[in-house]
């Protein structure tokens, strides 16, 4: 892995400004390594490296603003020497199809400098290729162009952005995000109440005997349901990606965190379905927290495959959800209401929540959508299995 | 302490946890959830902090008499030593 690139954090980030080095040439670097943060429209991320390596150049000062993809590190072999040359990008997930994904001004640039598309799809520009990949692929040696490395006393001031222009930004960033996926997804929606007294007992029950800092919420327990139902239904948890879906193994659920003073961020609860309720509570109050100070992962950021959102205590009794692209659906869970309920062929007052999904007729019908509420209802009848 | 040393420690917890909302001009008798705008992680965030600083820690079951600044202070005026 010669090139460390400008990570996309989400569907709808189209550039990011390098905060901060946290690797120096020379650096052995090891996966999962936090190696710099990055500001985007919404917040700082961490970034993590996905590989071992060396560090052998930071190509990008910190401050500097580039375009998702660009090369901002090189990373060489960890036994080499600090200065071994850089090694040709191998192809990376290379996915021959019928015809190369690229921007129209990619595909003129790219007759100007008689460049072959599929050799820049191949060498690792996944999605679609862009005027950048075109010219790197045409000068296969860039790094002289580019700026030296930062020096570490002289370097500038993170920009830190004015509150006013962060919220505007996320605004925009939401809305683009959003029109994006009203303008390309078919959604169909289908909604449920589900009685929670079995659970909510079992619940109180559990934290009374727990200690303060482990009580687990309703919120987490809602969140392990849903989970366990997007497992068990295909057809929900995945991508929709150059027009075909793609399931996804891992449920790593989008919790949708609203941040104080307005907007809006759905980070990766990574493997949610398989956290003991415990660890689920704990990841999503760590979790919620970070989303809130603004220090998530980049992990966290660019790979949810189905997000819920938990409208809370003093939430509306039903939400519509609006389906985060590359995503196919969304849970949404309203406010816990009590409720008149039929019970043995009495009336009872229960506590019960409005469950919906949103998903994508692309992907999947009713049939399918109702079996996934049904799967969460499952779920949340049986909590001692959660 | 007395009530308003209480009351005045519990609307500096809610500070914290809410820090951009102007604790001071809180109403004491309304709901926090709604007047600071705490969700259920926001208010167990509460209850801990509560307890860290004055050794009183709320049951769930007791959640519905700490719901505003001033339940919250009576609660816990009547249990710290």
């Amino acid at each position: 892995m010669p090139e460390f690139t400008m990570p996309s954090l989400g569907a709808d980030m189209t550039e990011g400004t390098l905060l901060e080095w946290h690797m120096h040439p020379g650096d052995v670097v090891h996966r999962g390594d936090i190696v710099a943060v990055v500001d985007t429209e919404k917040s700082a991320i961490d970034i993590e490296v996905f590989e071992d390596g060396r560090v052998e150049r930071l190509l990008v000062e910190e401050g500097t603003k580039v375009p998702v993809g660009t090369p901002i590190a090189m990373l060489g072999p960890v036994t080499a020497g600090a200065g071994s040359q850089p090694k040709a990008a191998p192809a990376r997930r290379a996915s021959p199809g019928p015809r190369v994904s690229a921007s129209p001004l990619a595909r003129r640039r790219a007759q100007e400098l008689g460049v072959d598309l599929e050799v820049v799809r191949d060498n690792g520009s996944p999605g679609v290729v862009t005027v950048a990949d075109v010219e790197r692929a045409a000068h296969p040696e860039p790094a002289a162009a580019r700026p030296k490395e930062p020096q570490r006393e002289s370097r500038p001031e993170p920009p830190s952005a004015p509150t006013a222009d962060r919220a505007a930004s996320m605004r925009a960033a939401i809305g683009a995000l959003m029109a994006r996926s009203k303008r390309e997804i078919p959604h169909y929606y289908l909604e449920s109440v589900i009685d929670l007294h079995g659970v909510l007992a079992w619940l109180a029950d559990l934290n009374a005997g727990r200690a303060l800092a482990d009580r687990i919420l309703p919120a987490a327990v809602l969140l392990k349901g849903a989970a366990l139902a997007a497992r068990e239904v295909p057809g929900m948890n995945g991508f929709y990606r150059d027009g075909a879906f793609e399931q996804q193994e891992h449920v790593h659920l989008g919790v949708a965190v609203s941040l104080r003073g307005g907007g809006l961020i759905a980070p990766a609860l990574h493997d949610a379905d398989r956290l003991p309720l415990a660890d689920l509570m704990a990841g999503m109050k760590d979790l919620v927290t970070r989303a809130r100070t603004g220090r998530l992962r980049a992990s966290e950021m660019s790979d949810p495959t189905i997000t819920v959102t938990s409208l809370g205590e003093q939430g509306a009794e039903l939400v519509h959800g609006v389906i985060y692209p590359p995503q196919v659906a969304l849970v949404g869970f309203g406010r816990i209401v009590e409720r008149p309920w039929a019970v043995d062929g009495m009336l009872a007052v229960r506590p019960t929540v409005t469950v919906t999904l949103a998903a994508d007729h692309r992907v999947s019908d009713g049939h399918q959508g109702g079996l996934l509420l049904a799967a969460i209802e499952d779920r949340l009848k049986r909590p001692e299995e959660l | 302490m007395n009530f308003e040393e209480i009351l005045e420690l519990v609307r500096d917890r809610v500070r914290q946890v809410a820090p951009e909302v102007e604790a001071s001009k809180l109403d004491a008798d309304v709901d926090l959830r709604r007047c600071a705008d705490l969700d259920s992680l926001d208010f167990q965030t509460l209850v801990e902090l509560i307890a860290a600083a004055t050794g009183v820690e709320v049951p769930e079951r007791d959640y519905p008499q700490v719901r505003s600044l001033r339940g919250m202070a009576e609660y816990v005026c009547a249990r710290a030593g």
